[in-house]
């Protein structure tokens, strides 16, 4: 793997409280990266440490093959960041933030120029860019925030919480800019506590509790370690008798819910065809089935509860 | 280092267009310094050319020193600061910027003042190169001030602006700006010697033709060195700190 972030025992102390516990993964081009943890995780305290702003207690964070202790000017040339709690300055207009953002990173003024409308177009700020950002809404801020960490084109991209409290419509704006920025080769460091989001989003998943990685996988590998926790889901139109449904060989356990039936299994494939045949002896109609995979949820609570351990 | 340059550019324009640009920030930076003058010297019935250089040192003082202590804090407290260290920017370049932002406040507030004296008084202007000299050194050196004030990692302002004033004001009362140092108890030229503000009251009036007892030339060497280690000391220290700003 050619890792664009590079952690090793990495770990951060507030005083005595250890905030991120020896830490090690790797992040390759192109992948978004999910860092999903509980509020009070950690995962902001590793952000900093990665993005140069924090100096760890112990361990190291290389970027581009730059030590973020050593040499953090070489990286955050290459890095856009959107930090968990950041505005922009909202006596600026949104245009005049990104020419801010951009100056930064010494840009030639005509490229300067013709990206800030780019970008400005992509988070549909265009219409409002010579409105101060005091008046921007939550949502708004947020893309002009993202727009600001992409300005110059950064091939590794942080975000912490990104779409903490957004209006729908901004959540999904993002969302979809983040899965064509990993399409085009960008690495993107994703943090969140929102398990769904992990799910739908990222190519691979590092679950942080109390500052230590409980497991990192691709989120379908994740699920698959509770495979025991599948099931069928299934609505018959008449009366159904649970008996019939657990003397399936297949099924662990059948659970009622309104007017469908959860069989638990191992083996989600043989259930169906058993619960066909049952419909057909019985003489009544299926309405629906649906096979429900272990949720990342699950996951995450089993891995996170106390006591859960790493699997 | 242009990239650097650059840089420091940037953030001074953007602290010209935040802070400095804003009319109780100018008004202030006109009217406090003529009205604390006047107060104090033409209550005493002294002639209007004898309170040019301290006018002129006054106003320099306190607009290159007014705005460095409150940035930091501010951009504390408006979680703006985070994004700008997550950019490749190092802490001397934004404190220079900073700093930067402030000359040229400073060096714009105390040439309205020698406008003024020059033009409408008729005060003489003897050695204008001291003049400017005396002027940038010291803009410099008062906008370093500033942001040492700023030292504390708080998000408030204000308490920073107390701190502040607490120290600029007893400093404009031992710097011969109302009494010429060299009209003063020997006792109280020793402790104006320690403030730096004496040496830009002592170098403008150089420059209009006053009696002095610390030459044009040694003030710009003290003040050069009162720059060089109050920027040590502020670099080092905002370094130090920076972390601790990064809150929530
Ligand atoms: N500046 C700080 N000083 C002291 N403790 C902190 C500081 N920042 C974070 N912490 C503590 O470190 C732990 C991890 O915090 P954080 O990284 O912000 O978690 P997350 O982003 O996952 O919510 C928490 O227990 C938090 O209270
Ligand atoms: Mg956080």
């Amino acid at each position: 793997m050619n890792a664009v972030i590079r952690v090793e025992d990495l770990t951060r102390y507030y005083g005595d409280h250890l905030a991120v516990d020896h830490i090690d993964f790797e992040v390759a081009g192109g992948e978004i990266f999910g860092f999903l943890g509980p509020n009070g995780a950690g995962k902001t305290t590793t952000q900093r440490m990665l993005t140069g702003i924090l100096p760890p207690s112990a361990g190291s964070a290389y970027v581009l093959e730059h030590n973020m202790v050593r040499d953090p000017l070489g990286a955050k040339e290459h890095i856009g960041v959107v930090p968990e709690v950041a505005n922009p300055y909202i006596e600026l207009s949104g245009w005049q933030n990104l020419i801010f953002a951009g100056e930064l990173y010494v840009l030639p003024r005509p490229e300067l120029r013709s990206r800030a409308e780019q970008l400005l177009e992509q988070f549909d700020l265009w219409e409002r860019r010579d409105t101060r950002a005091r008046a921007y809404s939550k949502g708004m801020k947020q893309r002009l925030m993202l727009a600001m960490a992409l300005i110059h084109r950064p091939q590794v991209l942080f975000l912490d919480e990104p779409t903490g409290g957004l209006d729908v419509a901004s959540r999904r704006l993002i969302h979809s800019r983040v899965q064509e920025l990993a399409r085009s080769g960008t690495a993107v460091f994703y943090t969140t506590h929102n398990i769904e989001e992990a799910n739908m989003l990222c190519d691979r998943v590092a679950i942080i509790q109390d500052g230590q990685l409980a497991a990192i996988n691709t989120p379908e590998a994740l699920k698959a370690t509770f495979s025991g926790s599948q099931a069928v889901e299934v609505a018959f139109e008449g009366p159904m008798d649970p008996a019939s449904l657990e003397a399936i060989a297949a099924v662990n356990r059948v659970e009622k819910h309104g007017d469908k039936f959860h069989l638990y299994t191992d083996s989600p494939g043989q259930v169906v065809s058993a619960v066909v045949d049952i419909a057909r002896s019985e003489a009544t109609r299926i309405v629906s089935v649906n096979t429900l995979g272990p949720s990342l949820e699950e996951v995450f609570v089993r891995l996170t509860e106390p006591g859960g351990g790493s699997q | 280092m242009m990239a650097a340059a650059r840089r420091a550019w940037t953030i001074a324009k953007k602290d010209i267009r935040i802070y400095y640009l804003r009319g109780p920030v100018i008004i202030f930076g006109v009217l406090f310094p003529a009205f604390l003058f006047m107060a104090f010297a033409w209550g005493r019935g002294l002639p209007a050319r004898d309170l040019v250089p301290g006018l002129i040192a006054m106003a320099l003082f306190f607009t290159s020193s007014a705005t460095t202590p409150a940035v930091m804090p501010f951009e504390t407290r408006t979680r703006t600061l985070e994004r700008l260290l997550v950019a490749p920017i190092t802490v001397p370049t934004l404190i220079c910027g900073d700093v930067l932002a402030a000359v040229l406040f400073g060096v714009v507030f105390s040439l309205l003042p020698t406008a003024f004296a020059v033009g409408i008084i008729g005060a003489p202007l003897n050695h204008p190169a001291f003049l400017i000299a005396g002027i940038l050194l010291s803009a410099l050196c008062f906008a370093i001030l500033g942001s040492l004030f700023s030292l504390p990692p708080t998000d408030n302002p204000s308490s920073i602006m107390t701190i502040s004033n607490l120290v600029r004001l007893p400093l404009i009362f031992i710097s011969g700006i109302f009494v010429p140092i060299a009209h003063m108890a020997s006792w109280m030229q020793f402790v104006a010697l320690l403030s730096p503000l004496t040496y830009t009251t002592e170098i403008i009036r150089a420059a209009f033709g006053e009696r002095v007892i610390v030459s044009p030339w040694l003030c710009l060497v003290v003040l050069a060195g009162f720059t060089v280690v109050l920027w040590v000391i502020t670099i080092t220290a905002h370094r130090r700190n920076m972390p601790k700003r990064l809150v929530g």
